[in-house]
């Protein structure tokens, strides 16, 4: 049905995430996940956007290539990164403090899943291959909004179910979640979808999200 | 009479490690990581440590030797993924590992150099790492009892300390050494650079010598 590359994909993704900073008005603070989310840094045009990252900086740069790479300065991915004016760096309880202290207007993270009560899982898969939950808990309780980046499905099996199965890293704290398919907005209780790809259908996407959701009366379509 | 001095050769600082010791090592992803300093307690082949750090490096690199050479007993940390080994040695039942949202690891280790015995967040409240911890509510909401972490040794990573122990920093090499330095009883710090007092700027000193035992000059 879709025939998107997973670059592609993951592109359209950032970009449309990007879509919803590029409009603010005022001075906005987000912290970027590993992953797709570190890609939005690249769409975002607004100059009241301000980049945190939780190993200390706030006002973080594109990625560094080359002879622009600063041995002692990485962003929460391991990814060189570059400095911006006015950037500064801090240690990491006052970064969380930040973070905690409801400082960060948003947050974008990746996710395994989502589910209808807004619950968020995204820090293991009990394999016992890894071990390691670093700022995802501290993120989605602190920052006052979560944006959830990810692929719409997993082999084929919907990541947006109507429970999650994997352990949890946050309850109800979704607000927004952007695939390469779709926009769905949680408020108030409701699952409300707001933009679609160009390529789909709302059947289309349907069947491929486990939950319900309503559709918005001013359905867009998402940058492709 | 003479002010004593902190400056130190490597082993002689390390000499202060016991077997069983609470190590807490500065670092995030192998930024600000006191790579001599950890070089140096891998040759020291203390054993039964407990390594309070972020994470533990990659496989074989940095924090990571340290359990390739059977000296971990217990880590306390936030994000093992860079370092598979450590899933592995947990499974194996070899060491035992506690796992704290990052945000946590690091008020904790705050709240122990700044004198605060415990304190609530609402990071993990609910999931399998808040299984067992103290729940109270605030305003509503269910909130975790945490407690302060403290270490009997900390080793850290600076750029430039004066020769009394004032340190700065390098970008994003900052991390946990700051609230490191003041968790540990006694704290042993790597710099590039030693200046003489009076060089650094008092307004840009980040960790006052008051956190600061020992000063070792070593290049990463």
């Amino acid at each position: 049905m879709l025939n998107l590359s997973k670059e592609a994909a993951q592109s359209r993704i950032a970009k449309n995430i990007a879509n919803l900073f590029n409009d603010a008005k005022d001075i906005t603070f987000i912290n970027l996940g590993v992953g797709i989310p570190t890609q939005v840094a690249s769409y975002i045009t607004n100059e009241n956007v301000f980049v945190q990252s939780e190993n200390g900086m706030l006002g973080v740069g594109p990625i560094a290539v080359g002879d622009e790479i600063h041995p002692e300065l990485i962003n929460a991915g391991r990814q060189p990164v570059k400095e911006t004016p006015g950037c500064s760096y801090f240690d990491s309880s006052t970064s969380f403090g930040m973070i905690r202290g409801g400082h960060i207007d948003a947050t974008v993270l990746g996710a395994f899943e989502v589910d209808r009560h807004g619950n968020v899982a995204n820090w293991i898969i009990p394999d016992g291959k890894m071990l390691g939950v670093g700022g995802a808990m501290d993120l989605v309780v602190g920052a006052k909004k979560v944006i959830i980046a990810m692929m719409h499905t997993s082999k084929g099996k919907p990541k947006l179910l109507k429970e999650c199965t994997l352990p949890i890293t946050g309850y109800g704290e979704v607000d927004v979640v952007v695939t390469e398919l779709a926009m769905f907005f949680f408020e108030n209780g409701r699952i409300i979808l707001k933009a679609i790809a160009p390529e789909v259908d709302l059947d289309y996407v349907r069947s491929v999200t486990e939950f319900d959701f309503d559709v918005s009366d001013d359905l867009k379509i998402m940058e492709p | 009479m003479a002010r004593v001095s902190k400056i130190m050769d490597i082993d002689q600082a390390m000499a202060k490690i016991k077997d069983g010791d609470r190590i807490m090592v500065g670092g995030f992803g192998l930024r600000g990581c006191p790579f001599a300093l950890i070089e140096a307690l891998v040759r020291t082949n203390k054993k039964d440590l407990t390594i309070i750090s972020n994470d533990l490096g990659s496989p074989g690199v940095g924090l990571g030797k340290l359990l390739s050479n059977n000296q971990v007993k217990a880590l306390i940390g936030s994000f093992y993924n860079w370092n598979p080994d450590v899933a592995a040695a947990r499974n194996a039942g070899k060491i035992k590992v506690t796992l704290l949202p990052q945000g946590t690891f690091a008020e904790s280790i705050r709240a122990a150099g700044w004198g605060i015995p415990a304190y609530y967040t609402l990071a993990s409240a609910g999931t399998e790492l808040g299984e067992g911890k103290e729940v109270r509510e605030f305003n509503g909401r269910k909130y975790v009892l945490e407690y302060a972490i403290e270490a009997d040794v900390a080793l850290i990573k600076a750029h430039k300390a004066d020769e009394l122990g004032n340190l700065v920093y390098c970008k994003t090499a900052r991390n946990f050494n700051p609230i490191m330095a003041a968790a540990a009883k006694y704290t042993i710090v790597q710099v590039d650079e030693i200046v003489p007092a009076g060089a650094l700027d008092p307004e840009a000193i980040v960790t006052p010598h008051i956190y600061v035992n020992a000063i070792v000059k070593g290049a990463n």
